[in-house]
């Protein structure tokens, strides 16, 4: 076999090993935390250390009880639903203006400072003012990705027209491509590869925004799920949450990336 | 028999330059080229051979004077007047035949679909490249993608094609080829060339005249050079032919003598 497909499942695990045991450590330390034994039960079901036969989280995802008491698949799906909306807004407004910010100099001049000042803005900062603006949940945590995620959109599109050679635009000068023939023909097919790593980072960061926007708007959602499971002392579900979380988190990242990579012309015909 | 096809009169290009005089790149530019004449203009770098190419394909503006194509005021780029450019300038993510077709469908919007796909597979064919027409410009070599620069300034039935410093970053035997390649293409269709270069066998072996230029800043025509041989032409059996040794000389002698030039 590959050593190097050996080496890349082997050296994993020996950190899976260390993480375990830093975690039980911790569980040792702190009362109450859950041990790593305690949290794959209530992942996937056991005995727990009451002594009680208990139903998984995971083993059980899509159960309904009611409008409050649903499932951790429903919880995930809620969220996707969200990061998705806010996603494809930051891109369908953010695409576009990246292109004109790109191929205006006045139109950089007039935007960048407030790009440069906006983009740091924690997303925390905004919901309070989304909240107060739309009296939802769900819009309040679909404006706050849309408005967190947007900037790496923006920022990277305009990045890609700015890397359109000025031979292309001679050849488009040449044969008299007008403004729209030079976007669809020569601006575009350069800055998709642009484009998307701007959206995979956008992504990156609504998945990474959906988890505290609902925590502080409540209601259905991965987020909230893990405030409730707080509050309901059921620390070993925040764990399981927090795998999860990255678990999709890296899922996500991952699907954007073969995205990103079938749509750049630089990773195919190369010799 | 010599009417005026493309003129320039009295060109001049200036670059300012801020809290300074402007900088004179080219000035006092006079030339006549006849309908279907090969031109090489040739001087040293910074001789604003370029620039003046430029200011013929449109891409850049004169400060003084106008360039007359067919008594035409030549106003920005136009497919009429096509450009080969040293670095081919291909799209990458276009095959060899797309990028092509995307000139010809620009330029000639009404072909039908069997007359748009015959007339790039024309132009392929003129320059040999019927193999790899499916290939991208990054799987075809150096030499190949100038060949489809040329095959894409010619398929637009261009009336100049202008050709700066064409094979200037090929190493010297895939530059012998595309020079066959260009005199074969000049036999068959006839075209009007004016074509950059800094060497002194290129600019003899392909053109009807050559165009000295003096040295910048305020470059302009020093020598116009007239090449009486026979074409087609025969590299090898020119070698020994006294009307190009001649021109040769009067060549060398213009950038070696008259206008030598000290590398800094």
């Amino acid at each position: 076999m590959n050593k190097e497909l050996i080496k890349k499942i082997v050296l994993p695990l020996i950190v899976l090993v260390i993480i375990i045991q830093g975690w039980s450590g911790i569980a040792h330390i702190v009362e109450d935390f859950p041990t790593p034994s305690e949290t794959y039960v209530a992942a996937f079901g056991g005995i727990n250390s009451d002594g009680d036969e208990i139903v998984g989280v995971l083993s059980d995802p899509f159960y309904v009880n009611n409008q409050d008491d649903k499932g951790i698949f429903w919880q995930i799906v809620a969220s996707l639903q969200r990061v998705f909306a806010g996603f494809v807004l930051a891109v369908l407004v953010g695409v576009p203006l990246g292109l004109f910010i790109g191929m205006s100099k006045n139109a950089q001049y007039a935007f960048d400072p407030f790009i440069q000042i906006l983009k740091p803005v924690s997303p925390l900062a905004w919901l309070p003012l989304l909240l107060f603006i739309f009296q939802d949940i769900s819009m309040t945590a679909i404006s706050t990705i849309f408005i967190t995620s947007i900037w790496p959109i923006i920022i990277n599109t305009t990045l890609g027209v700015k890397n359109v050679s000025e031979d292309y635009m001679n050849v488009a000068k040449v044969l008299q491509f007008s403004p729209l023939e030079k976007i669809v023909q020569i601006i575009l097919p350069v800055s998709v590869p642009y484009i998307f790593t701007g959206m995979r980072l956008s992504l990156g960061i609504a998945w990474l925004v959906i988890v505290a926007a609902e925590m502080l708007t409540g209601g259905i959602g991965i987020g909230f799920w893990i405030w409730d499971e707080y509050n309901n002392l059921n620390y070993n579900n925040i764990i399981i949450g927090i795998i999860v979380v990255g678990l999709i988190g890296y899922i996500l990242d991952l699907i954007m990336g073969k995205i990103a990579d079938y749509f750049d012309y630089t990773k195919k015909g190369r010799v | 028999m010599s009417k005026k096809f493309l003129s320039l009169e009295e060109i001049e290009k200036r670059f300012p330059i801020l809290a300074k005089d402007d900088y004179v790149a080219v000035t006092n530019v006079n030339l006549e080229i006849k309908e279907n004449e090969i031109v090489a203009i040739i001087g040293h770098s910074g001789c604003g051979k370029s620039t003046l190419l430029n200011m013929i394909s449109g891409l850049d503006a004169q400060t003084e004077g106008a360039i007359l194509l067919e008594n035409e005021h030549v106003k920005g780029p136009g497919p009429e007047r096509a450009v080969v450019f040293q670095n081919h300038s291909l799209l990458p993510w276009l095959s060899v035949y797309q990028n092509i077709e995307m000139a010809v469908k620009k330029v000639m919007p009404e072909l039908s679909a069997a007359e748009l796909r015959n007339r790039v597979e024309k132009f392929i064919s003129m320059v040999n490249l019927d193999h790899a027409k499916d290939k991208l410009p990054g799987e075809i070599s150096g030499g190949m993608k100038q060949r489809v620069g040329i095959a894409r300034a010619l398929s637009i039935k261009p009336k100049v094609l202008l050709m700066d410093e064409p094979f200037g970053a090929l190493d010297s035997l895939t530059r012998a080829n595309l020079q066959e390649h260009l005199m074969r293409i000049q036999e068959n269709v006839k075209n009007t060339v004016i074509i950059i270069t800094h060497d002194i066998d290129e600019a003899v072996l392909l053109s009807d005249r050559v165009i000295m230029m003096t040295n910048g800043p305020d470059a302009t025509v020093g020598e116009i050079l007239e090449v009486n041989l026979q074409r087609p032409r025969d590299r090898v059996a020119l070698q020994s032919n006294p009307e190009y040794i001649r021109c040769r000389e009067a060549i060398l002698s213009f950038l070696y003598e008259k206008f030598a030039k000290d590398d800094e």
